[in-house]
């Protein structure tokens, strides 16, 4: 591999000048750059001991000497086998290399959770203290626009057109869900179904991809293709390592190495598989009682609750709170667990747009003023229920803004703090922490532990009260299945990771890495020019497509460039707003982001998705000499007062300037 | 003529409007404007007239009406002043006696779940209150598979089905499940409890017809309500009423006209009585009028039949029969999950719009190996069926006839013994729920003493589901819940079901003493 280090991006940036690309060739060189060992500074060794370290003191006393560090695991984009020793390279080190079983083994904890490239690659999440604005939505030209809404009324027109002639002559089985046949009524309405059938399967093998291994710092594919568009998948055999900006690993405890899943193993040799008894009858081990401790003290409540899944946590809880003649308030991008939970609950529902303090307000007053519908009787009680993190749009809620409101007006808060657990605050404790709010000034926090944690299932703090309420009048309490043995020790062993009472110090690490990395990417991709939601803090970071039709262009670039994305478009979405989902994890480390940068900036020139217009971040800096707080002065000295450049960085500025820019406040 | 009188009454209808239209000041000046800009063409004139009128309305409506009439319009002011006033309930009442002692009551496992398990006090019980039917959780073999998979796929598969969280384990599973059952394909889910719930509503929308039994277990009550579907019922097991009420809706239909998707929602064993359902003629009745049957076999996957593969193999029915089967990985099992087994459309359209599977992470990898194995066992060993329904059999011989208190609901071949006051009890004592429920809380605690653990179903969750109208009768019978195990000898059992029984009777013959002796 070339390795020239005096300015790796002199050829890229006269190719872009050229208005040609050619995308895989001579980039392929420019990243084998980017990866190669020789990036590394002094500090990272000092890194990969520690991590070494945590490796070893938990399965041996062995002291920490730690193997010299071999090299990052590359993906080149020629060959794309991550991680591969560089072996036309000799280690750059004075030890003596380390036996190839040792470098596998190295290999395989390096693609789960990914080392990292320098001490100052950390940044504590947390609040600046100032009131949290939405973020600035960016609008794309009305070109994308009107070119979304035409692709839609294409795809429309051409589904309803086949589905027309389909139904009327032709034998295919697609069609039999559809019609009524044989005396039994169609399985399927054609107009529910329309969507996925017409426009999702167009997409489908975005969908859905399968995996294999630990879906952590990379994820392993399986390689399927389709000769019938999509309708079956036939597996070639083959398997690709791709980088994993899809898992919600935010912690990056997705390993199968390591302190927990040593835990895990010893619980499931001396536990069992299972608990085979829901919590009320047999079900409730010393272990799960332990967990709900570990979890209450974790997030800040007197008491919590453990559940087997995140989805049933919401469904289930809503109906032991409120009932009927009381009223829910619920953002309108509420996850559809919360949806069904307050639905049977038989309370009142009212939606209020995401994140807007105003008209939350408004319906507050309306609804305390007006009481239930036609009786006028007032309401039993108010719950309002919000995320911590949103899933689709990476906002965080306005917490500091709806305690305001809570104290005026005396509803009671739930927050599904399931993204957000882990991923947010300076001690990974959720929003709460984020916002340095007393947790005790929410009523419930709820969370999952499939996210952050690696396990499975969900979890409701409350005062004591309320979780023994819920204890006994939770169905699926009482008659679901508990969780596993295993399931709980992950929850367990990774809470205690986090908090340092285990291996202390690599907690702190992997809270500081998903939080700078969280930063460093999305500035980055705001620079390139592409539109991205979200605040600055979340890392879940959604980059706007607007057409359907980029969707699966999108997927499929990243695919060919071993990264793999998730896509979401309607209904998940509002209809012109499909995105691409980027997840940032503590097991990424810069390398990888730049490595996703280098990809959206290609893949941004191709598919022309980088119209952002400024207003939303990634501007320039300011010329040396201007403080933010001059800004405004400067810009009027220079006559800019209204004038927002499209940021376009170049790829190096955008990297060269990341680490720096990121402990700023961005702009 | 028909078509000149019409016409003749529209064109003086018109003339009336155009004469009371010209006496309205101002009127000449419109008349000349559209005269003159449409030449004379009044149909084009009276078109454009309407889409004026239709265009003021449309102004003239309020905004959006939110509001309804009994919005009371009040001032800032006096908002403020309700809001002060205004003072919640607490967001729970307070926790009731009864149920702080059954918080209290819930046995601690100290350690392993186990035919003998440690309880958190220190002493060892028989455990008679675990699904633990074949002793799977202490199966070396299976817990050498789930350490091997941990090893390769780490605990968690951090994300939903549809976004890369579909591993390859989990397809694996799916094909064993839908090949051991003998349908086209399979999805797992990630909790069994869940499962029914979102396959309900994924295909009964609002409008279509569900006719369900009435002993319908708590999972399915709530499937039904999301569903939003037209609910009937008929009563438990009763198939004639159930052909009634088939022939009704059936013919209600034809008569409007109208098909609609039309389903029938019972239990291979059921979870809150113990019996299985006639699959044959319920077969026969579905295949008569057109309905589609979904079957949960959460109780009885893997414990009916000559293979376990639940009461499709038990009572020798086609399982491409049924359109939906439903099940669970985690009790017997040892596992986790549930699935739902059918023919490849029906599977196919769950992954896109059952909510628990899309909206959920899927399940752990380490999970979905050990279904795939417990499966495999059962398949191959069909001894351990046979061996766990005998012991059932000397279980429920300790306890069935034999006691004067308490019968056993229970299809012969379920190792789970739910165990209902006897009916002539509950009417000569009078013994409402309630008191039934406390009457059999007393039984296990005082079984409990004697070294035997067994449980009570779960009643409380029941009342707040969707049930019958008009039926205030039908409530689920409080009853003791045994569950057989292989983990113990069979003579531990029949010792462990004399126990049950000798307290059953203590408990029953102090209350008798007590009521006598306290007259109320
Ligand atoms: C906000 C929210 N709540 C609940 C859930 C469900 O959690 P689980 O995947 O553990 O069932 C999710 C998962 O996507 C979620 O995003």
């Amino acid at each position: 591999m070339p390795r020239k280090l005096s300015n790796p991006f002199s050829a890229s940036s006269s190719e872009r000048s050229g208005e040609q690309r050619r995308p895989s060739t001579s980039k392929s060189n420019r990243l084998s750059q980017f990866f190669s060992p020789s990036q590394k500074n002094k500090e990272q060794v000092s890194a990969q001991q520690s991590l070494l370290a945590m490796q070893q003191l938990n399965s041996s006393s062995s002291p920490q000497i730690t193997a010299p560090s071999l090299s990052l695991p590359t993906i080149s984009l020629s060959t794309a086998t991550a991680g591969e020793p560089n072996s036309d390279e000799p280690p750059t080190t004075l030890f003596s290399p380390p036996s190839a079983a040792e470098t596998r083994k190295r290999r395989r904890m390096d693609a789960q959770f990914g080392p990292l490239v320098s001490q100052s690659h950390r940044y504590v999440s947390q609040d600046t203290g100032e009131p949290l604005v939405a973020p600035v939505l960016d609008e794309p030209p009305y070109y994308y626009v009107l070119t979304t809404y035409m692709s839609y009324i294409l795809l429309i027109f051409f589904g309803h057109a086949r589905d027309f002639f389909g139904k009327r002559f032709s034998s295919k089985t697609t069609y039999k869900s559809l019609k009524a046949h044989n005396g039994y009524a169609p399985l399927n309405d054609d107009f529910d179904n329309f969507y996925v059938r017409r426009l999702k399967m167009r997409l489908d093998d975005c969908f859905a991809r399968p995996t294999t291994g630990v879906p952590g710092r990379y994820i392993t594919l399986m390689d399927r293709k389709s000769t019938n568009y999509n309708q079956t998948y036939d597996f070639t055999g083959t398997y690709t390592e791709t980088l994993n900006m899809s898992s919600y690993n935010y912690l990056g405890f997705a390993q199968s190495e390591g302190p927990c899943a040593d835990a895990v193993e010893e619980t499931v040799n001396k536990y069992g598989l299972s608990c085979c008894s829901p919590r009320a009858d047999a079900g409730t081990t010393d272990l799960a009682l332990e967990v709900e401790q570990e979890v209450a003290k974790f997030v800040g409540k007197p008491a919590a609750m453990v559940f087997s899944m995140g989805f049933v946590t919401n469904s289930s809880s809503f109906p032991a709170l409120v009932s009927k003649g009381c009223l829910i308030i619920s953002d309108e991008l509420n996850h559809a667990s919360i949806r069904i939970g307050a639905r049977l609950s038989g309370a009142v529902i009212r939606s209020f747009k995401h994140n807007d303090m105003s008209e939350l307000e408004g319906k507050l007053r309306e609804a305390i003023s007006q009481g239930q519908p036609r009786t006028h009787r007032p309401w039993k009680k108010i719950l309002v229920a919000v995320e911590g993190l949103y899933s689709m749009e990476g906002t965080m809620c306005d917490l500091p803004g709806i305690l305001n409101l809570k104290d005026r007006y005396k509803f009671y808060l739930f927050i599904d703090e399931a993204h957000s657990i882990g991923a947010l605050g300076p001690n990974g404790r959720g929003v709460c922490d984020y916002f340095n709010v007393d947790p005790a000034r929410v009523d419930i926090l709820m969370g999952t532990l499939t996210k952050s944690f690696g396990a499975n299932g969900g979890y409701v703090a409350a005062e004591k009260t309320i979780i023994e309420k819920l204890k006994s009048t939770n169905a699926s309490t009482q008659l679901g299945e508990s969780a596993t043995p295993s399931v709980l020790m992950q929850i367990l062993a990774s809470l205690k990771l986090i908090t340092g009472e285990l291996v202390p110090g690599q907690g702190e690490e992997r809270l500081q890495r998903i939080a700078f990395n969280s930063r460093y990417l999305r500035l980055g991709l705001k620079r390139l020019g592409l539109i991205v939601y979200g605040h600055d803090d979340s890392p879940i970071i959604p980059v706007m497509l607007y057409n359907p039709g980029k969707m699966s262009a999108f997927s499929h670039e990243m695919l060919k460039r071993k990264i793999s994305v998730v896509v979401v478009g309607y209904p998940a979405t509002p209809l012109i707003s499909s995105r691409a989902r980027f997840c940032v994890s503590s097991a990424h480390n810069k390398d990888d982001l730049d490595r996703l940068l280098v990809a959206c900036d290609e893949v941004g020139d191709i598919l022309q998705l980088k119209f952002s217009t400024g207003i939303a971040g990634g501007l320039e800096p300011l010329p040396p000499g201007v403080t933010p707080e001059m800004e405004q002065e400067w810009r009027k000295e220079n006559g800019l007062e209204r004038v927002v450049k499209p940021p376009r960085w170049a790829l190096e500025d955008i990297i060269s300037q990341g680490v720096r820019d990121t402990k700023e406040p961005l702009r | 003529m028909d078509v000149q009188d019409a016409q003749k009454i529209v064109l003086s209808g018109l003339h009336v409007a155009s004469d009371a239209f010209q006496k309205v000041p101002g009127s000449a000046v419109i008349i000349r404007y559209v005269q003159s800009s449409y030449q004379n063409d009044p149909i084009r004139s009276a078109f454009e007239l309407v889409l004026v009128i239709f265009f003021i309305r449309y102004l003239l409506s309020p905004s959006y009406s939110t509001h309804n009439k009994n919005f009371v319009k009040l001032t800032d002011d006096e908002i403020d002043e309700l809001v002060d006033e205004w003072q919640p309930e607490p967001l729970v009442p307070a926790v009731t006696a009864h149920e702080e002692n059954d918080i209290e009551r819930i046995p601690i496992i100290a350690g392993p779940a186990g035919p003998k398990s440690k309880l958190a006090n220190g002493k060892t019980v028989s455990n008679l209150a675990s699904y633990n039917f074949y002793n799977f959780n202490a199966n070396e073999q299976l817990k050498e598979r789930a350490v091997a998979t941990l090893r390769t796929y780490g605990v968690g598969p951090c994300g939903p089905p549809q976004f890369y969280g579909t591993q390859d384990v989990h397809m694996k599973t799916e094909a064993d499940i839908a090949k051991y059952i003998g349908t086209e394909k399979c999805i797992v889910y990630a909790q069994a409890f869940s499962t029914i719930s979102s396959v309900i509503p994924s295909f009964c929308k609002r409008g279509d017809i569900i006719v369900a039994d009435k002993a319908v277990n708590y999972s399915i009550r709530r499937g039904l309500e999301i569903s939003r579907s037209n609910i009937h019922w008929f009563n438990h097991n009763d198939m004639d009423d159930l052909e009634e009420t088939m022939k009704r809706i059936a013919l209600e239909q034809t008569k409007k006209k109208k098909l609609t998707r039309r389903f029938i929602v019972t239990e291979g064993l059921f979870e809150i009585i113990g019996d299985s359902v006639d699959l044959p003629r319920l077969v026969e009745l579905k295949e008569k009028y057109k309905f589609r049957v979904i079957l949960d076999e959460t109780w009885s996957f893997g414990v009916l039949g000559r293979t376990g593969r639940g009461l499709t193999e038990a009572q020798n029915v086609d399982p491409t029969q049924v359109d939906m089967i439903v099940g669970s990985l985690a009790g017997p099992l040892c596992a986790g999950g549930g699935f739902c087994a059918g023919p490849r459309d029906v599977v196919e359209h769950q992954r896109i719009s059952a909510a628990s599977y899309c909206f959920s992470a899927a399940l752990p990898a380490m999970l979905a190996i050990t279904a795939s194995e417990t499966i495999n066992l059962i398949q191959n060993n069909p001894d351990i069926l046979t061996t766990c329904r005998e012991y059932t059999l000397a279980l429920r011989a300790q306890l069935d006839p034999r006691s004067d208190w308490v019968m056993c609901t229970s299809a012969p071949e379920n190792p789970i013994l739910l165990l209902v006051i006897k009916p002539e009890i509950v009417k000569s004592r009078r013994l409402f729920p309630e008191e039934q429920e406390r009457v059999l809380q007393e039984c296990v605690e005082e079984t409990l003493s004697n070294g035997v653990l067994i449980t009570r179903l779960k009643t409380a969750p029941f009342a707040h589901t969707i049930r019958p109208k008009n039926e205030d009768a039908w409530c689920v019978q409080p009853a003791l819940k045994v569950c057989a195990t292989t983990g113990l000898s069979k003579k531990e059992l029949e010792k462990a079901g004399t126990t049950i029984r000798h307290a059953i009777t203590k408990v029953m013959q102090r209350r008798t003493s007590a009521k006598l002796s306290v007259p109320s």
